[in-house]
């Protein structure tokens, strides 16, 4: 009997064919894992997909029991969290009722109008979702800014106590919020921050930044020195390596710090809640104290809640690319 | 208008008469407390290929990383053409290096890594120009074909010509490569090996090569240095290095198979080894205990022979064949040309080329007879 190690193969091998992906056991595992992945991500959905039927239904429907998955979808909701109103005198509503008609009356009024109310202007939560943006954005960027040089430094530079200044760094985020915001409270006060974009932006850069310089090391220790040597017996300045070579490799490591930063910056509560009243009051504080006001408006804050996902949404989306791609892909070997 | 055309003219002959030569002299280097050099000295003439040879930790990258100025020394200087660079960033340096693990920036195309140390503000070079070079150096290199390829989808010798490539396209005054093919299946090593030594003789560079392979020593260099612990033991060409080993660590370290050596003694007039075998007639000036080392190709089987012993094992090579004979209580290696016949456990006859020996005294160095 003549064996395969002796004969070779008897037809011709035109394609490499891993085995152990083949096997039918691996298949139902792979398939047993995918149906797993696919059912955790549903269960973890459902609050989302909660608050976003919510967001869509009448007064009436969303106190409802048993809660109904099938209704007549309103924008009422999103008209209680975006307007201020008034109750019209019912000769107004009759004026309004003939523009109506006319069709010069914008949906929004329309809304409002069925309620027997009238538009009176913009609500506070659209200034606030502005706060939200500005502080959220500038403070991501300085924090990642500041993070990115300061962790480039950690990495590659021997600094004088470098450790126990990397463990200082880290040491600002072991109390929790809560503990530190009634001294921060004072300060702010003191030093006439308090209710200010400035000192959100400060607060919110500064808590984030320990986080910034801690993972951005972790990514550049990560990205091999050779290419920043060659770089430099290339003939440029660390500036100009950290610029050309460094800054390309680690932009997943920029993306992933970007998100998480934000996603701080834009979620948080505490800090936001008492460092600022009006002037400078984030979107997070804002939602539950519609809770309240002449009943609780669930549509609306359920409006308030899904708006408040879209940007961090857009972000993820937009820097996915980034996150999902690893580190160093390169041409070293070794 | 004219002006300038006689200044790059001068220039392009400056370039072209530049000397290159690279001396070092007595630099020490500390890591913490562990000393990767200590007082090394040595010096690289204009268009020599100089090979540092020594094994995984004897302090041949950090040498070149001191040159390169990638790491600065503790004491000791540097000089190109007799002018200390001590002072100087790796830029300013006008080295090129070629990496271990080849180092090519992964972000960008075969082209543009090889355009990349032209493009610096250092050396100012046209684009225009540029494309020149590159056509150049890919053409040389035979990497034309690669040149629009991300340098991730490239084959290991592949990268390693681009990782050249990225250091021939500028013309530095000296190269410095710290072992560029180890990383490189064999045949690919020695194709690579020929290759490189022919770029180095027709475009007459400088290089210092860094290797822990002896075999790549031996074949390209002009003059090696063997570096053991931090230290030179020996700097030579490669037949002094193989031919008269200043201590037992360059004749174990040069040649495979390893050179057969054994603790003898001076006795009566002859070299006797521990078990009392006689190999040789003594000569006057060899100290009573020493070291006696016989290269494998010394060693040959002879009808004739004074000696003789068991056959242990057999190892063919091809175009040779290593035999393990069994002599009293010691066993030499004997290279052989061919497939040899002889089978294990023959007794075979052989002689010793007495002429060709190596005598070391007890502190392992050389004592010429």
């Amino acid at each position: 009997m003549s064996s395969f190690a002796e004969t070779g193969p008897r037809r011709p091998v035109t394609e490499s064919i891993r085995v152990d992906k083949v096997s039918p056991g691996a298949r139902a595992t792979g398939a047993v894992r995918a149906v797993v992945v696919v059912l955790v991500a549903l269960i973890m959905l459902i609050p989302i997909f909660v608050m976003l039927i919510t967001a869509f239904k009448t007064r009436i429907d969303v106190t409802a029991s048993p809660p109904k998955v099938f209704f007549q979808p309103t924008l009422e909701g999103i008209v209680l969290l975006f307007t201020n109103r008034a109750i019209a005198a019912p000769g107004r509503q009759e004026e309004l009722r003939q523009l109506a008609r006319e069709g010069k009356l914008n949906i929004f009024e329309q809304i409002a109008l069925d309620s027997g109310q009238e538009i009176t202007g913009a609500s506070p939560y659209v200034g606030r979702i502005i706060n939200s943006l500005l502080i959220a954005g500038i403070s991501t960027a300085l924090s990642v800014f500041l993070g990115v040089l300061a962790g480039y430094a950690f990495s590659r530079f021997s600094l004088p106590g470098k450790d126990d200044l990397l463990f200082f760094i880290l040491s600002t985020r072991m109390l929790p919020a809560i503990v530190v915001t009634i001294p921060l409270f004072l300060m702010f006060r003191q030093v006439g921050l308090y209710d200010s974009h400035l000192g959100m932006i400060l607060l919110y850069t500064v808590f984030n930044l320990s986080f910034a310089v801690w993972l951005m090391k972790g990514f550049f220790d990560e990205i091999p020195r050779e290419y920043e040597e060659a770089a430099l017996v290339d003939g440029y300045s660390r500036l100009e390596t950290f610029r050309k070579i460094v800054l390309p490799q680690s932009l997943s490591g920029i993306a992933a710090t970007t998100v998480f930063c934000l996603i701080f910056a834009w979620n948080e509560y505490a800090f936001a809640l008492m460092m600022t009243s009006e002037k400078a009051r984030t979107a997070p504080p804002s939602i539950p104290s519609m809770i309240g006001r002449g009943g609780v408006e669930w549509a609306a804050i359920a409006a308030g809640s899904l708006g408040f996902l879209i940007p961090v949404i857009i972000i993820v989306f937009a820097l996915r690319k980034y996150l999902l791609r690893g580190v160093t892909f390169g041409a070293i070997r070794q | 208008m004219v002006n300038r055309r006689l200044l790059s003219a001068i220039c392009y002959l400056l370039s072209a008469i530049r000397m290159s030569n690279i001396s070092l002299s007595n630099i020490t280097k500390k890591f913490r407390s562990v000393i990767a050099l200590a007082d090394v000295s040595f010096r690289v003439n204009d268009g020599e290929f100089f090979v540092l040879l020594g094994p995984t930790g004897a302090g041949k990258t950090t040498t070149l990383r001191v040159i390169a100025g990638l790491e600065k020394q503790d004491a000791g200087s540097v000089a190109f053409d007799g002018e200390a660079i001590d002072a100087l960033t790796p830029a300013d340096r006008d080295i090129a290096f070629v990496f271990q693990q080849y180092s090519l920036y992964p972000t960008m195309s075969v082209y543009d890594n090889l355009a990349f140390p032209l493009r610096s503000p250092v050396h100012r070079v046209s684009e225009e120009e540029i494309k020149t070079k590159i056509r150049g150096v890919a053409e040389i290199l035979r990497i034309s074909h690669l040149l629009d390829r991300k340098t991730a989808r490239l084959s290991g010798g592949e990268m390693q010509r681009v990782s050249i490539g990225r250091a021939i396209v500028r013309d530095p005054r000296v190269f410095l490569m710290d072992e560029p093919l180890s990383n490189l299946d064999a045949k690919l090593r020695e194709s690579l090996r020929v290759e490189l030594k022919h770029i180095q003789k027709s475009l007459g560079k400088t290089i210092l090569y860094v290797t822990h392979d002896q075999i790549e020593a031996l074949t390209m260099a002009d003059r090696i240095a063997v570096l053991n612990e931090g230290q030179i033991v020996q700097e030579g060409a490669p037949d002094d290095i193989y031919d008269r080993p200043a201590t037992t660590f360059v004749a174990q370290l040069v040649g495979t198979p390893r050179i057969n050596l054994f603790e003898a003694t001076r006795q009566n007039g002859v070299v006797t080894l521990k078990d009392g075998t006689v190999m040789v007639e003594s000569k006057p000036n060899l100290p009573d205990a020493l070291l006696l080392g016989i290269r494998p190709e010394d060693v040959k089987p002879d009808a004739n022979g004074k000696f003789s012993g068991q056959i242990l094992l057999k190892e063919p090579l091809g175009v040779e064949t290593v035999l393990h004979i069994k002599t009293g209580e010691q066993t030499l290696l004997s290279l052989v040309p061919g497939m040899s016949d002889a089978k294990i456990g023959d007794v075979l006859k052989f002689s010793i080329a007495s002429d060709k020996l190596h005598f070391f005294d007890t502190n392992r160095k050389r004592v010429n007879a």
